[in-house]
């Protein structure tokens, strides 16, 4: 059954990619679609059977290669962390795919479009399954591939395929630091497999690497270079400048790859890396401070932003960097589960903002539209639970005890769980907790401000653009709507339902021991141990939580694979979770202020929003017109693609002059082909001096020659 | 009187020759004068021959000199041959004219 998930998008793509001309668009679209909804349907029950029936275990498939001591399988790897990814990756790829039959309907190039969709599915779906680091690294390059091509498929155009190019190039960046992570944990533990490196992770925590003329902890370094690799993925400060240009693909690519799964990857690595971070406590806190400081980021440049999908982008941008301060910080499964709840409502955003760009004929600029939601009602109430869902609303009744359960939707239960996790994380002395709570709520504000902005530029207020085009506004047909709907369902109740699985008091059953279930940040945490046979039985899932029992670096014994024990373990877990409470003081409820400030921040910007965009209606364009400096350093990204323009492309593009004029043309041409044809036409040109055409000179030269030769031969005689 | 000896035969073989020489690369002026001096050139040598034959007592070398005489008969037609046609085509037969061989 695994490997039909993986696999059945794969042979789709083939079939679409190979046979798409011949068998033509609608089998090509038939074939990739129901592959990828067997594999959605297959991953639900691969969901319930490991997350709740615990059978988490690992296919071996077959011996990928097998060098000396360096032995990588190609595995399915199915434990709780990797069925979430399968959910979230083939349900939004699902939909999206029909999606797509709507959207993608005039193109010329379908099957190629189905294809590379199916084939990006396959490589994200071998990557969550791996069960070692170069398996992942290869999905991780699969998904970079077909990010690639998507996102240039519209291939004519230049902006299209510049994008591409940025998205490939800075993705290498990462994935450079990320090989070098790889090699590293090789030579480390002479292992690439997860279940050895894991646990292997406590003996090597002194062990030191030269790298780079410094002496550096191997734990910290290898930590430190996996998230390399991560931030390029995840589109993280500094490397986050693909993402937004990345929209040039079709809508469909942009929330699929560039919303719900590959961009989630680099949080994915993070935490099926969580024994190395664990450990690392230096890299867990630069984690801490680039997600942080993404989220904030990008939340103030999506408030500048006018394309409707650009500000989406930067959305996700600030989302994932909520995911990587939560997960530096130790909060695993809170990171996970904002990644779950946000692959729904990002992807309905995304598909929503399609709709409207498709209804408007193609125009993205927000600044040409307005009043759109008496034009496309459907699509204007999917939005809005996309962005209720996105800026967290809901209130927590239960945790103030107004309500025996908290309301809200998808967003507000895992940011809400990230925001309060941070604070507590810092209240226990988290490097940087404290900040990121703080980042996290004006981030919140700002995610509010942008998400409302867009809503009132697009659907109220009044239409700026061509009146034809209004006119011709119209709602999707089934195709797309039917994907909105379905996303809308899970962007309302995905945060309320899970809520205990992922963070909640079922955490430790849910997760058993892909994630830890009760996270203390990197500080405390650091003496877990991971199982010490967690390779060998698979389904031994003793959450090894010797926090209270303080053991140290050594591993305690796994529980034998038995269901009795097992309950016992968990009933363990549970009276830690409790117990901890009286630990850290201050209980496990974070203070009301603490409770209630994300909800604050959110309300406040949607009020900042309404004045500005629905009271003062024209506001924000006069503001923009005037130019001031907060304006366009925010609208100009903080100048980051102009530093890095100035930077890396002028640098390289002198560097490049340096070696083109001086070194090859200069040196190389001057000295060697060119330089000899030179001296030679140059000698010629002098020696052709000579030949006058002149008899006498000719006949004076013989002259000479003959006197010279007579001389030679007189004197060589002796005879003179 | 003094005794005319083979020395002065040579002497004014090399006289000649250094004439006829002298008359291919400092004459400027005339491709006729180029042929006479070739024919003095010859000439130089027909008399080194035929002293030496004389001095030796040897045929062969006056035998020689006849040969010689033939071939510059037949050079010299040749060459006011080319001479001709070579007016006729240029219209001119100054030496400075002769450079179409110039690389």
């Amino acid at each position: 059954m695994a490997p039909i998930i993986v696999f059945g998008p794969l042979i789709a793509s083939a079939f679409a990619g190979l046979f798409g001309n011949h068998v033509g668009h609608r089998a090509a679209q038939i074939v990739t679609t129901f592959f990828v909804l067997l594999s959605f349907v297959l991953s639900v029950i691969v969901f319930f059977d490991v997350t709740y029936g615990g059978n988490a275990q690992t296919i071996h498939l077959a011996t990928w290669m097998s060098v000396g001591t360096f032995d990588v399988s190609w595995a399915i790897k199915l434990d709780s962390l990797s069925a979430v990814m399968l959910v979230v990756v083939t349900s939004v790829s699902s939909l999206v795919h029909i999606y797509s039959w709507g959207y993608m309907e005039h193109d010329p190039h379908r099957a190629r479009f189905f294809s590379y969709l199916s084939l990006f599915t396959f490589a994200m779906l071998s990557l969550v399954t791996a069960d070692n680091f170069l398996q992942l690294f290869f999905g991780w390059e699969g998904v970079g591939l077909a990010s690639y091509l998507l996102i240039g498929f519209w291939y004519k155009k230049k902006s299209a395929n510049d994008a591409a190019i940025k998205a490939f190039v800075t993705n290498r960046v990462g994935d450079f630091g990320f090989a070098l992570g790889i090699m590293a944990i090789f030579y480390v533990f002479g292992s690439v497999s997860f279940d050895d490196v894991f646990a292997g992770v406590s003996e090597h925590r002194d062990t030191v690497l030269a790298f780079a003329g410094m002496e550096l902890n191997a734990i910290e370094l290898i930590a430190f270079l996996l998230f390399i690799g991560a931030m390029g993925k995840s589109a993280q400060f500094f490397l986050h400048v693909w993402l937004p240009d990345a929209m040039e693909g079709p809508t469909p690519v942009s929330a699929l790859i560039h919303a719900a799964t590959m961009v989630t990857a680099g949080v994915f690595l993070v935490c099926r890396a969580f024994p190395i971070f664990e450990n690392a406590e230096a890299a867990s806190a630069f984690v801490t401070v680039i997600g942080a400081t993404t989220a904030l980021f990008a939340a103030t440049v999506g408030v500048a932003q006018n394309d409707i999908k650009r500000v989406v982008a930067y959305s996700t941008c600030s989302q994932l960097g909520y995911m990587f301060f939560a997960a530096g910080l130790g909060l695993y499964g809170a990171a996970m589960f904002h990644l779950f709840t946000h692959a729904f409502f990002k992807a309905l955003l995304f598909l929503g903002s399609g709709a409207v760009i498709h209804g408007v004929h193609d125009e993205q600029d927000m600044r040409k539209m307005g009043g759109l939601y008496k034009m496309m009602p459907m699509t204007w109430l999917m939005m809005l639970i996309g962005t209720v869902a996105l800026t967290g609303v809901g209130f927590s009744f239960g945790m103030l005890g107004l309500l025996p359960w908290d309301l809200g939707f998808a967003g507000f239960f895992s940011k809400d769980a990230i925001i309060e996790g941070a604070f507590m994380a810092g209240r226990e002395g988290v490097f940087f907790g404290i900040p990121a709570f703080w980042i996290g709520c004006v981030a919140a504000l700002l995610t509010s401000f942008y998400s409302w902005r867009l809503i009132f530029m697009t659907f109220h207020g009044k239409f700026r653009g061509p009146k034809d085009v209004y006119e011709h506004a119209h709602d999707p047909k089934f195709a797309m709507a039917m994907p909105l709907v379905v996303l809308a369902i899970g962007a309302i109740f995905a945060g309320g339902v899970f809520k205990k699985d992922f963070i909640g008091e079922n955490a430790g059953h849910f997760w058993h021991d892909a994630v830890p279930a009760a996270s203390h940040g990197p500080a405390v945490a650091g003496d877990n141990g991971y199982a010490a046979d967690h390779g060998e039985a698979a389904d031994s899932h003793a959450v090894v939580d010797d926090h209270a029992a303080d053991v140290g670096h050594d591993a305690p014994p796994a529980q034998p694979a038995a269901d009795t024990h097992a309950d016992d373990t968990h009933a363990v877990i549970d009276d830690h979770a409790e117990a901890g409470e009286g630990d850290h003081g201050g209980g496990h409820h974070p203070p009301t202020w603490v409770l209630l400030s994300p909800f604050i921040a959110t309300l406040i910007g949607f009020l900042m929003a309404i004045w500005f965009y629905l009271i003062n209606e024209g506001m924000g364009a006069r503001i923009a017109a005037r130019g001031g400096p907060l304006h366009s350093f925010l609208y100009n990204k903080w100048y980051v693609d102009e530093i890095y323009h100035f930077v890396f492309v002028r640098g390289a593009k002198a560097l490049g002059d340096l070696f083109w004029k001086i070194g090859d043309v200069k040196l190389i041409d001057g000295l060697g082909p060119n330089g000899v044809a030179g001296t030679t036409l140059a000698a010629a040109r002098r020696l052709a001096k000579g030949q006058s055409g002149f008899l006498y000179h000719y006949a004076f030269v013989m002259l000479i020659g003959v006197l010279g030769f007579t001389l030679w031969i007189m004197i060589g005689q002796g005879g003179l | 009187m003094m005794d005319v000896g083979l020395g002065h035969y040579l002497a004014v073989a090399g006289v000649l020759f250094t004439i006829g020489v002298f008359g291919i690369f400092v004459n400027r002026k005339n491709v006729i004068i180029l042929l006479m001096s070739v024919e003095l050139i010859l000439l130089s040598v027909n008399i080194n021959l035929v002293a030496f034959s004389a001095f030796l007592g040897d045929l062969a070398g006056q035998v020689f000199a006849l040969f010689v005489l033939t071939v510059a008969a037949a050079e010299a037609a040749v060459g006011l041959a080319i001479l001709v046609v070579y007016f006729r085509n240029r219209g001119d037969i100054s030496v400075e004219g002769v450079n179409l061989m110039k690389g």
